[in-house]
């Protein structure tokens, strides 16, 4: 039983250490590693596309991630005191944002979003006062809408499940001892929910970060950091590329370690 | 023995009570009160109500305030997209690419065209799913059950990292491994020519179960791990091997979970894009691959509409058929232990 699991982190591993492991390696042939050398990061953090991509995406996680954290505490906040049938309406509604595949997320805000621009772009010329009028287009908008929208279902969801599991009595322990809703939610219900709000920004943090495939459909001719190294992988495989992609592990590793120190601190604050 | 007062209102039912003031029958005090009491009570009654009506409609401005934003966002960003997918599924493909309006059912009667599509998709997906639940499965149960509990949160900890690592930076690790300087290189070495890895069915199901095996162990872990173990303690108390013990116990109890996470596993397969795009290398495609030919190439909108608007239809089946297994596993086994 050992050795199988043991096979399977070596399984999970081996492919991301021999990455990592060619990003050093000082030739320019795949296969061959001929000595340690760390040209190729200063090769990729010198292509300026790949910065500006990197601001992109980042840029673009940090906002979708931020609205995703605040709306979907609300709902979660709000459907608590829905009657079922609402409530119930609303967790279809994110179930379904969930559920429906990338790919078709993509599409149908592609779609969606050039049917609305043809309409609203010459209207907006109409009545715009100057020579000027601003064209509305697919770019950072609507990734981050696109991102926001799976992102706020899965904060609704995590946080709904933590409301879930608090103890009502404390909070009527808290009315009885005449504290108002608003003072019962900073001290009481807040500090309950909040690593799973952490956690559920940090998800959807990444999330954004590492998707490809609905910002390749929605980003008009802006580059994220996924869609560069897709494009990249295409035309052919290259140490440049092993050092990207051991830039992007090394960020995905960095956020998550802080999302468990964070939400190990927020737990044994509330704990006590 | 007291007197019993005569009454306005019909008698209490004798039985229950003793009928003595001073009982605790229900009727009791009702009968009592003269009417001025009940007025006096009827009138604080309803201003309570009217207090309550008011704090109603501010809890329910708070509630409606709370949601605003997010039923906002699922009604322009889903179910707006929704309603303009499917009408896009009915119209025609101007000569230019894109789209013009028209009612057709063209677009749906055109689908057998893609028919290799659905079919690799069809079978790879529920393929992969069940493979990954081979391998996680026995993950799992050592994680939960066997693994050392001073080790366990960093071995947890160590199959969650690659689920937060990029999709596409692990698939192509295996691009990687399995193109010519990869595997079939060392096997040219030791004399076994010409191995072809990438690009074969072979390296999308492997591509599956490496990407998203994270996502099969974390769940059916959590399961493992909720389950009580005196229920073990019970079953070797009463002469089960650990065999026995397992599949009398342990896997009927796992089941609900690990069927939801099949279904979840391959409804997300069945919209997989990368996996089958960087080791199918265009020979074996999904669905996800023929969408973004028609969508980002061929330009074909209506087309890809319905394609796109079938695979939802596909993955709403999946869903109720899982669903519907889940709800019967869990109804007939689940035993309440709080």
């Amino acid at each position: 039983m050992r050795a199988l699991v043991s096979s399977v982190y070596l399984f999970l591993y081996a492919p991301i250490a021999l990455v990592v492991l060619f990003s050093f390696n000082a030739g320019r042939n795949a296969s061959e590693f001929t000595g340690f050398s760390a040209a190729w990061y200063g090769k990729a953090l010198s292509n300026t596309f790949l910065v500006s991509a990197l601001q992109n995406s980042l840029m673009i996680a940090f906002t979708s991630a931020t609205l995703a954290a605040v709306f979907g505490t609300m709902a979660a906040l709000g459907m608590e005191r829905l009657g079922p049938r609402m409530r119930a309406f609303f967790d279809a509604l994110f179930a379904a944002a969930i559920v429906v595949p990338g790919v078709v997320i993509g599409i149908a805000t592609l779609v969606a979003l050039v049917a609305v621009f043809s309409f609203v772009n010459p209207a907006l010329a109409m009545i715009w006062p100057g020579d000027h009028p601003p064209q509305l287009g697919l770019g950072y908008g609507s990734i981050i809408a696109a991102h926001g929208l799976f992102s706020m279902a899965l904060v609704a969801m995590i946080v709904k499940a933590r409301i879930a599991s608090l103890g009502r009595d404390i909070v009527e322990a808290s009315s009885d001892l005449y504290a108002t809703p608003l003072t019962t939610f900073r001290l009481i219900v807040l500090p309950q929910i909040l690593p799973s709000i952490l956690a559920g920004f940090l998800l959807a943090f990444t999330f954004s970060f590492d998707d490809f495939i609905i910002a390749f459909f929605v980003a008009g001719s802006k580059t994220t950091l996924p869609i560069y190294v897709f494009a990249s992988i295409r035309r052919g495989v290259t140490p440049e590329i092993n050092a990207i992609a051991t830039l992007v592990l090394v960020a995905s590793l960095l956020l998550i370690l802080t999302a468990r120190v964070l939400m190990r601190e927020t737990k044994s604050k509330s704990g006590e | 023995m007291s007197k019993v007062r005569p009454s306005p209102w019909p008698s209490p039912p004798a039985g229950e009570g003793t009928g003595a003031a001073g009982s605790l029958s229900p009727f009791e005090g009702e009968s009592d009160w003269p009417a001025g009491r009940m007025r006096a009570q009827f009138n604080t009654r309803f201003n309570g109500l009217t207090m309550r009506a008011a704090k109603n409609t501010k809890r329910n401005l708070v509630t409606a305030a709370l949601v605003a934003p997010a039923a906002a966002w699922l009604c322009v960003f889903l179910v707006l997209p929704f309603i303009a997918m499917l009408v896009f599924a009915f119209c025609e493909r101007a000569p230019e690419g894109g789209y013009q309006a028209a009612f057709t059912f063209a677009q749906f009667a055109n689908l057998p065209t893609r028919a290799a599509a659905f079919w690799n998709t069809l079978m790879l997906a529920p393929a992969g799913a069940l493979l990954c639940l081979l391998v996680a499965y026995p993950v799992a149960y050592y994680l939960a059950v066997r693994a050392n509990p001073r080790y366990r949160l960093i071995l947890v900890s160590l199959v969650v990292v690659p689920f937060w690592t990029s999709l596409l930076v692990r698939t192509y690790a295996w691009m990687y491994i399995l193109g010519s300087r990869g595997i079939p290189n060392l096997l040219a070495m030791i004399g076994i020519e010409d191995v072809r890895m990438l690009n074969t069915p072979g390296a999308v199901l492997l591509g599956i179960v490496y990407g998203y095996l994270p996502l099969m162990i974390m769940p059916i872990y959590v399961s493992l791990e909720k389950l009580d173990r005196r229920l073990l303690e019970a079953s070797a108390d009463l002469g089960a091997k650990p065999v026995s013990s397992f599949f009398g116990v342990t896997l009927p109890l796992s089941l609900p979970g690990v069927m939801t996470d099949v279904a979840l596993v391959t409804i997300l397969l069945l919209g997989e894009y990368l996996i089958p795009q960087l080791l199918g290398g265009g020979k074996v495609f999904f669905i996800g691959n023929a969408l973004v030919d028609l969508f980002l190439q061929s330009r074909n909108w209506p087309f890809g509409s319905a394609i796109a608007v079938t695979l939802v239809a596909v993955v709403v089946v999946v869903l109720m058929v899982a669903m519907r297994i889940a709800w019967k596993v869990a109804g007939t086994r689940q035993v309440d232990l709080v």
